[in-house]
């Protein structure tokens, strides 16, 4: 048995090195999320984060649009528009310029393949010299958020085979694919002919882990530079490690309740308001995020301070005012604990799912904290598709989800999917309020600036009075990183890894 | 009787694959949840799973055509090997099968390897002196390593090897050293058994008439064990190597999602989350009809160092 393992070791050994060679030193990331795909349109947040290729408009760390591979842009006075002047001297990795006609054509393909382009009222996208002209339908100002996303990636025009589908990566970032394994590996060097800044950081190497005990072994052992998504038990202990530095940034991600407003027990806004006071978002915070300040008192989060109403009371927990409102709406407690109207239980199914680890976790900490106030809930852990295919056939009654409000990074694109007139997949279900879908519509294309924040407190206010969805915890982008590595910071907004702002410690 | 053999083993080819396709395609009909939403998040990712993007992966793939003709389909499509594509990635299943195929292969055999060098000597110095110190702590140590989940064993390792000692990397695929630590968490489990299959086939034979007569008619110690005990200890540790393979594939399973190992083991488990019918067909396909080889394989070799067969 000894001689067994000693023969391993010394492969090992004799192996290592090759491995681990100093001349091509490459920087080793490892993340959950798997490379399902060539297609922008399904893993485009890869090729996105790991700057192998690039969007027309990029955001920044306000989540306001900044230039990238669009150099500058015009909407024209009806709104209906928009040119978009591109950047010069721009090579895609197979040699090729970027042309105004190539870019239009990769925006084409993202048209036709679902994602929050094909939700924009986009009626033409053409190329016109050196600029890329779209026109809408009616007016849409979160449109060049729209075109920061990873799913309008400019690609070659060798990159998409005849019918459309992506065969091979071919951007402009500055990391150009050298091996691309799907779905966990990829392997990327410096591309040679960049038009930004060179990065100092020659190869990269990118793998996907799913679990989260792996991906922090891998941190705490130094056979990555750089891991992502630790969860909060493993964070602690990486805290601990004094080769490594961890970053924890909280992201426009809100774990929160999703509510059937149209459900016999949810209607009335007192039982929402009753729903929201049993839960002990502190609690959640500390214990379960070990994050005690990631409680959330209002759907969206202050690193979005145009979407944050300073003086907004937080949504806070009042067992007693919860139990009032009930009362008020005739629910009494049974003999069992459990709150009865009219021989009916107060028995609800809270559905949820396991992508996001601490999901499970907060569903069954809420399922115990609303029994104190006689509330049933019941804990499906199933997939994330469960939520809005129960939107969809009416029978979802509770979903807990971490919702991203910065997908595109002006968080109104979300707003409006979410809470427009009919509701939203990921958004309200059967909750009517017509003031809510005025202020959207009337934000969707205003332009004066104090007018827009006025707009946009409203939206705001509305949804916590209203509480279509209910907050319950801010989510955290963490990192442990290899003292090796300097200048690592985390992109709020998960567009990039920011690789190519990275430098190997002296 | 070879060719006997064969053809037996060619038939259980042929029912295998017929019982996988209908079996995985009537299942994964009835699992609950609409398949066209769980595609469409196993495509876009959860963040952009909506009702849009279902009906646009329904209407792609003509999901609303009845189960029956999808079913003849794929069986027409079998009989000129053409295993579809995936619903998720696109791809061809045939290509993304045989790309992970190879891992899988590379740590089974390494994990068989192991688990022989670690088990054989082992069962057989136990069986040797049975109730002695080597047999007593290797059934403790097997009863423990069998009763922990392979995880667990996986953990257990990389901190002790890779995190601890630093001679292994804990996860990944790139170099042959990346291979070892899965190899040995499905080793470890496989040699808790056969070292005691080892053990009690080891004792039987010391214990058997014939071996007596070998050291009555006066052969060294030594000669009588290469010659007439190695061969019948062989015979149904050999056996026995053949309902390992149940566990080997199980455990692939688990330990490539611990290792991030791009095997075949991981690709199911992401095919049957993500509902890709092909790719959960043709990856069920393969693993079966491995299934079949390997222990047609078991079979001949068993025949072939059997001595009662020789002389039969």
């Amino acid at each position: 048995m000894l001689g067994a393992l000693g023969i391993g070791a010394i492969a090992a050994f004799a192996l290592a090195p090759s491995a681990a060679s100093a001349l091509d030193r490459t920087l080793s990331i490892v993340a959950p999320w798997e490379i399902g795909s060539t297609d922008p349109s399904k893993s485009g947040y890869v090729f996105t984060r790991l700057e192998v290729a690039e969007t027309l408009l990029d955001a920044d760390d306000s989540g306001q649009p900044r230039p990238a591979l669009a150099a500058s842009w015009t909407v024209s006075d009806d709104r209906l528009t928009w040119r978009f002047r591109l950047r010069d001297g721009v090579r895609f990795h197979d040699g090729t310029p970027m042309t105004a006609e190539a870019a239009a054509a990769s925006l084409r393909h993202a048209l036709g393949k679902p994602g929050p382009l094909k939700q924009a009222p986009v009626a033409a996208i053409d190329a016109d010299g050196g600029e890329i002209v779209i026109r809408l339908s009616e007016p849409f100002g979160p449109l060049p958020a729209t075109l920061a996303h990873n799913s309008t990636l400019i690609l070659a025009p060798a990159a998409y085979a005849e019918n459309g589908q992506v065969t091979q990566v071919i951007g402009t970032g500055p990391y150009r694919i050298e091996r691309l394994e799907p779905p966990q590996r990829l392997v990327a060097a410096r591309f040679p002919d960049y038009w930004g800044a060179k990065p100092a950081v020659e190869r990269i190497g990118f793998l996907a882990a799913g679990r989260g005990e792996t991906r922090a072994l891998m941190a705490e052992s130094g056979d990555a530079d750089i891991v992502f998504t630790l969860d909060p038990a493993s964070q602690k202990r990486l805290r601990g490690n004094r080769k490594l530095q961890v970053h924890a940034v909280p992201i426009p991600r809100t774990v929160a309740l999703k509510v059937n407003a149209g459900h016999p027990f949810l209607q009335d806004v007192r039982a929402r308001e009753a729903l929201s006071l049993t839960i002990d978002r502190a609690g959640i915070a500390a214990a379960i995020l070990r994050t005690p300040d990631a409680a959330a008192g209002q759907l969206l989060p202050p690193s979005l301070p145009e979407w944050h109403v300073a003086g907004l009371p937080p949504l806070g927990r009042d067992i007693a005012r919860a139990s009032a409102l009930l009362a008020e709406l005739g629910w009494t407690k049974g003999a069992d604990g459990i709150l009865e109207r009219g021989g009916q239980p107060f028995r609800l199914t809270l559905r949820t799912f396991p992508d996001r680890p601490e999901l499970p976790l907060i569903a069954t900490a809420i399922q115990d904290q609303a029994r104190a106030a006689g509330i049933d809930l019941r804990v499906s852990i199933g997939n994330s598709s469960d939520v809005p295919a129960g939107h969809r056939d009416g029978t979802l009654e509770l979903a807990l989800m971490a919702r991203n409000f910065a997908l595109i990074p002006d968080p109104l694109a979300t707003l409006l999917e979410d809470f427009g007139p009919e509701g939203g997949d990921w958004g309200a279900m059967g909750w009517t309020e017509p003031r809510m879908a005025a202020v959207l519509a009337e934000l969707r294309d205003a332009t004066d600036p104090a007018r827009r924040a006025e707009l946009r407190r409203q939206a705001v206010t509305l949804l916590q009075a209203g509480l279509p969805v209910i907050p319950v915890a801010r989510y955290q982008q963490t990192a442990a990183v290899s003292k090796r590595v300097e200048g690592f910071t985390i992109d709020p907004f998960e567009r990039s890894y920011r690789i190519s702002s990275l430098r190997w410690a002296p | 009787m070879i060719v006997k053999a064969v053809g037996h083993r060619l038939l259980q080819a042929v029912l295998v694959a017929l019982a996988v396709g209908v079996l995985t395609f009537l299942l994964t009909g009835m699992l609950p949840g609409d398949m066209a939403f769980r595609i469409a998040a196993g495509r876009y990712g959860y963040d952009h799973v909506t009702a849009a993007a279902a009906e646009a992966v329904r209407a792609e793939l003509g999901l609303d055509r009845p189960a029956a003709m999808a079913l003849g389909h794929w069986l027409w499509d079998l009989l000129r090997f053409d295993l579809g594509d995936s619903l998720v990635s696109g791809d061809p299943v045939v290509e993304e099968i045989a790309h992970q195929l190879g891992h899988s292969a590379r740590l089974a055999l390494t994990a068989i390897l192991l688990s022989t060098l670690l088990g054989l000597p082992l069962g057989i110095l136990a069986g040797l002196r049975p109730g002695g110190l080597v047999d007593r702590a290797s059934l403790v140590l097997a009863t423990a390593l069998r009763a922990v989940p392979q995880f667990v064993v996986g953990i257990l390792l990389i901190l002790l090897v890779a995190v601890g000692l630093g001679a292994l990397p804990v996860a990944g695929h790139d170099s042959a050293a990346h291979g070892l630590l899965p190899a040995l968490t499905l080793a470890l489990g496989m040699a808790a058994v056969s070292s005691r299959v080892t053990r009690d086939a080891t004792l039987a034979v010391v214990r058997s008439p014939y071996y007596a007569f070998a050291r009555t008619k006066g052969l060294p110690e030594r000669a009588a064990f290469l010659r007439h005990g190695l061969r019948n200890i062989g015979v149904p540790v050999l056996a026995y190597q053949g309902v390992q393979l149940v566990y080997l594939i199980e455990g692939v399973v688990v330990v490539e999602t611990l290792f991030a190992w791009p095997g075949i083991g991981h690709a199911l488990v992401h095919a049957v989350i993500a509902r890709d019918v092909p790719m959960i067909q043709g990856t069920a396909l393969v693993m079966g009809l491995t299934f079949v080889l390997l222990n047609g394989l078991v079979d001949l070799a068993c025949a072939a160092i059997d001595p009662r067969r020789a002389q039969a």
